[in-house]
């Protein structure tokens, strides 16, 4: 695939380095920093243009003539929108343009980019904040998960939990869950213990500490949860610092079912977004000045959300949260170097923006018919919802059952939804046509095996 | 330093190396010139010493870091220049010593062409072939073959094309992927040698002569199946293929690119140092003419066109042809055309030299400083086309331009010490820095009268120029090797 990206920003640079890593790819970074792309092009084997990616001569010394790909990550919306625009009318209309919408006064309004008559030609708008906001949601809808990912619109998801002693199958072998889940079906994709990666078989037996993924139907995740560590309450007390983007989103997106207080530095900043809040408590104040946790009762707090600019300042303030006695801490951490020391202990969960926006965007990238990717464990790891397309008898899916399908190692399938049936996969179920598949790969170098698989005419294949 | 990839790297390196003696073996056995044996015997050699550095380092998989890329740049060409006097120097026919046989090699891999054998006439034609496909291989650079052939670089490639590509612009990448990059410059450089081989064999050069000229003209490297070079042919055509192929090889290699890519002839006309490399072009073809013709050294002013055209492009885009003895041209011409060598031809073209793009950058920020003295607040960027340019780049040219200096002032007095006069010792290592190999002096014709010490001093010369001076300078100074 031909890629272009706009902005070598935080996650213009993240989805450069996973794209360019598949050896499929040409990547193109187009930003108006030089010196940021110089250095770039030192660390990842990636063409630069520098230039504003808005302009016509610039993208097309980009090579926008033939690229399958458009992504615009800018900062502007505008831009990134224009730049689309631009693309299609210009250029080639048969890319997939994608386009970092932020401002969900453009979002809400759908006919800006939806057919027919759309006024830019935005494919997929996808918008890093809004991803965000809605991963620590369901990490607050699902307390003791350390990931949520949505499949199927949301019927399947896949969770990674922490077994904890406690959980009433920790210590047992892996078999014995379906006698613990009383006829609720759930299946453990993956299993990682001291950040090794175990293959699980019915014989392995889960440990004190291992990370565990499964994948259930969104009704009986709280049932699997309960095997793997004791129940943790519902949360109910919500403490975020941080009014940005997300800090506010999160807030909307929380109050009306939790107790939110949110903490923020700038008064101004914070005066706006207390209009913007109907039942949220605004506090203005640092998120690490242990005087106004400990006011504002840090202590019963269940989760603790730092969300700022400043990851430095998100880890701080969260372990200080940690320390006063919060139940569970969240910090958004951009390096991945930061988030792999911190998840170690310190902090519960290190929320990284670029890993949860990446998987929308390796979704439109991967041949194939692949409906949804999430990258996993900092990019080592991949799940992925493929729909199984083809004649019955014809390929090496359909027709078969999982057991029979030549899968690479380290790859699973988790489940299969058929129109709006969940099926939990077994080694005998059958793979009918145009089923979605969920699949974990423990090692993303399988994805290409697994795109030959499901996708022999790719539908943008090269 | 991480000298486990560097040993992986350059054992892979000589294995792929060892496979460029087939040919000239093939030749030798065709034309019966009993001297296909040492090519044999350096083959195995080359491929054995090969796997025996490669063996022990082969599963060290890391990335290179910038460090690794000089080294390693230093060390292909070194390493290649040496392993390619193997055959040379194998050859009971040729009878070389070490010293000549490594300078031959260099001599060709620096696409320099400075000669060491009294008579190439006479010299076996698997060993002709052997000069003119060196010389080839070394014209766009051994690590872009390297890089092309051998997916084993991965990032770090980008940081040894860059300590190797002449010019001082090195950021631009023709394709994303770095592989792809190389892949097509050695798909226009062979396209372009194709060309001028069937050009040549049109005009009615033989098969052997038309492959070993066309291998020496678009690497503008300068090695003759001839003692003559191309007055033996006497061919009006032939000069002007000559002259058409070199001024090609002397051109920027990703505007052969852009023009191939969009079949479009504008990237050249665009380009701010192919219209200087012209317009030096064009005032040097007058000045010589007016001279040759004035001074009565041609009867005509065809005869003088004639000659002007070919030496010009010759020894401005270093290739070094002959094809009449200008060192005895009339007045300040034999001067002139060694130092049109130092100007050299484009960036990231087979040329050497000191490349035009750098004295135009030089000449700007020249023109800058007087503008800047008559209007002392005046913002004056120095810009290239309609590009400013970094100041960064401009002091770098400037001080590439003083190292440049100072290596050639250094060489030469080294070369004066050996006992050479001070035309020769100038000439001596103009010749070689600017890899155009031909000379003034006890140097014009061949490097056969120089000592043994004199030879290995022009054996450096050589690779600093054809390296552009800083990646060997580099090595050598205290800083690169502190941790």
């Amino acid at each position: 695939m031909r890629i272009i990206i706009l902005g070598a920003g935080q996650v213009g640079r993240t989805a450069a380095y996973h794209l360019a890593r598949e050896p499929a790819n040409e990547v193109t970074v187009v930003d108006i920093n030089d010196e940021l792309l110089r250095e770039l092009q030192d660390r990842i084997d990636i063409r630069t243009v520098a230039g504003s990616g808005a302009y016509p001569s610039i993208l097309e010394a980009a090579g926008a003539r033939h690229a399958d790909i458009f992504i615009a990550l800018t900062n502007s919306d505008e831009v990134n929108m224009v730049a689309c625009q631009i693309m299609w009318k210009l250029f080639n209309k048969d890319s997939t343009r994608i386009a970092r919408i932020r401002s969900a006064d453009y979002t809400r309004r759908r006919q800006l980019f939806e057919e027919p008559e759309r006024a830019f030609a935005v494919d997929v708008p996808i918008s890093p904040e809004k991803l965000v906001t809605e991963h620590v949601v369901r990490l607050i809808q699902h307390p003791g998960a350390l990931q949520v990912l949505d499949f199927a619109d949301g019927r399947v998801r896949l969770v990674g939990v922490r077994a904890l002693r406690g959980g009433a199958l920790v210590g047992h072998k892996l078999r014995e869950l379906p006698k613990h889940m009383k006829g609720r079906d759930a299946r453990v994709a993956a299993l990682y213990r001291d950040g090794q990666s175990i293959r699980p078989t019915g014989d392995t037996v889960i440990e004190h500490n291992d990370e565990v993924f499964f994948i259930a139907a969104r009704e009986n995740i709280r049932t699997v949860m309960n095997e793997m560590q004791k129940l943790e309450d519902p949360v109910r007390r919500v403490v975020i610092a941080g009014g940005g983007n997300i800090g506010l989103r999160l807030a909307q997106r929380l109050e009306t079912e939790h107790q939110v207080k949110l903490i923020e530095r700038d008064q101004r900043r914070a005066r706006r977004i207390s209009e913007q809040l109907a039942a949220t408590i605004v506090l203005n104040g640092d998120a690490a000045d242990e005087e106004l946790l400990l006011e504002e009762n840090i202590d019963d707090a269940d989760i603790f959300v730092a969300v700022t600019n400043a990851e430095e300042a998100n880890i701080l303030s969260a372990m200080l949260a940690k320390r006063l006695g919060c139940n569970k801490v969240v910090a958004l951490i951009n390096r991945p170097a930061y988030a792999e020391l911190m998840e170690s202990g310190a902090i519960d969960v290190a929320l990284s923006p670029q890993q949860v926006t990446i998987g929308s965007l390796l979704a439109h990238v991967r041949r194939g018919d692949v409906v949804r990717v999430h990258s996993l464990r900092r990019g080592a790891a991949e799940a992925m919802e493929a729909v199984a397309h083809g004649v019955q008898g014809e390929g090496r899916v359909i027709g078969q059952r999982i057991e029979d399908i030549p899968l690479p190692e380290g790859v699973s399938i988790g489940a299969v939804v058929r129109e709006d049936e969940v099926i939990i996969a077994h080694h005998d179920t059958v793979i009918r046509r145009n089923d979605h598949v969920i699949l974990f790969l423990t090692d993303r170098r399988h994805v290409e095996a697994v795109e030959r698989l499901f996708g022999a005419r790719g539908k943008r294949g090269r | 330093m991480n000298f486990a990839v560097v040993q992986r790297i350059l054992g892979q390196l000589l294995m792929l190396f060892s496979l460029t003696m087939l040919p000239s073996a093939a030749v030798g056995l065709y034309y019966e010139d009993r001297n296909w044996l040492p090519f044999i015997e350096a083959f195995f050699g080359l491929l054995a010493l090969g796997a025996l550095v490669w063996w022990p380092a082969r599963k060290t998989v890391r990335e290179l870091r910038l460090r690794d890329g000089f080294l390693i740049v230093a060390l292909f060409w070194v390493v290649l220049g040496v392993a390619g006097a193997a055959p040379l120097l194998l050859s009971r026919q040729l009878d070389l010593s070490v010293t000549d046989a490594v300078f031959e090699s260099v001599s060709g891999f620096t696409t320099t062409g400075a000669i060491i054998f009294p008579s190439i006439d006479a010299l076996p034609r698997s060993v002709q072939y052997y000069r003119a496909q060196v010389e080839w291989l070394g014209g766009i650079g051994i690590v872009v073959l390297a890089v092309a052939l051998l997916p084993m670089l991965g990032v770090g490639g980008m940081q040894l094309l860059r300590a190797e590509t002449p010019g001082p612009v090195k950021d631009t990448k023709l394709t994303p992927r770095i592989t792809e990059t190389a892949k097509y410059l050695w798909i226009i450089y062979v396209g372009i040698t194709l060309s001028c081989v069937l050009a040549y064999w049109l005009a009615g050069m033989s098969g052997f002569d038309a492959v070993a000229h066309g291998f020496t003209t678009v690497s503008t490297g300068g090695n003759s199946t001839h003692d003559a070079g191309f007055a033996h042919y006497d061919s009006v055509a032939i000069e002007l293929i000559a002259t058409a192929f070199m001024f090609i090889g002397g051109v920027n290699f990703s505007l052969h690119f852009l023009a191939w890519r969009y079949r479009r002839l504008s990237a050249y006309f665009r380009d701010p140092e192919f219209r200087t490399f012209v317009r030096l072009l064009a005032i040097s073809i007058a000045l010589y003419t007016l001279v040759l013709w004035a001074s009565e050294y041609a009867q005509e002013p065809a005869q003088a066109l004639r000659l002007a055209l070919f030496h010009a492009v010759a020894m401005q885009t270093t290739s070094g042809f002959v094809n009449e003895n200008f060192t005895a041209w009339p007045g300040a011409l034999p001067l002139l055309l060694l130092l049109s060598a130092f100007v050299g031809g484009c960036a990231g073209s087979t040329s050497g030299g000191m490349k035009v793009v750098r004295w135009l950058l030089m000449w700007k920020q020249s023109q800058r400083e007087v503008a800047q003295l008559v209007h002392p607040s005046a913002q004056l960027p120095v810009k290239l086309g309609q590009k400013p340019i970094d100041m960064r780049v401009v002091h770098a040219v400037w001080g590439f331009f003083a190292a440049y200096v100072v290596v050639f002032g250094v060489l030469m007095i080294s070369l004066i010490a050996t006992g050479e006069d001070q035309v020769t010792a100038f000439a001596a290592i103009g010749a070689c820095m600017t890899n155009v190999g031909s000379g003034l002096g006890e140097v014009a014709s061949n490097f056969t009268s120089l000592s043994d010490a004199g030879k290995w001093i022009c054996v450096a010369a050589m690779l600093l120029g054809r390296l552009e001076v800083f990646p060997l300078l580099v090595l050598i100074s205290p800083t690169f090797w502190r941790r």
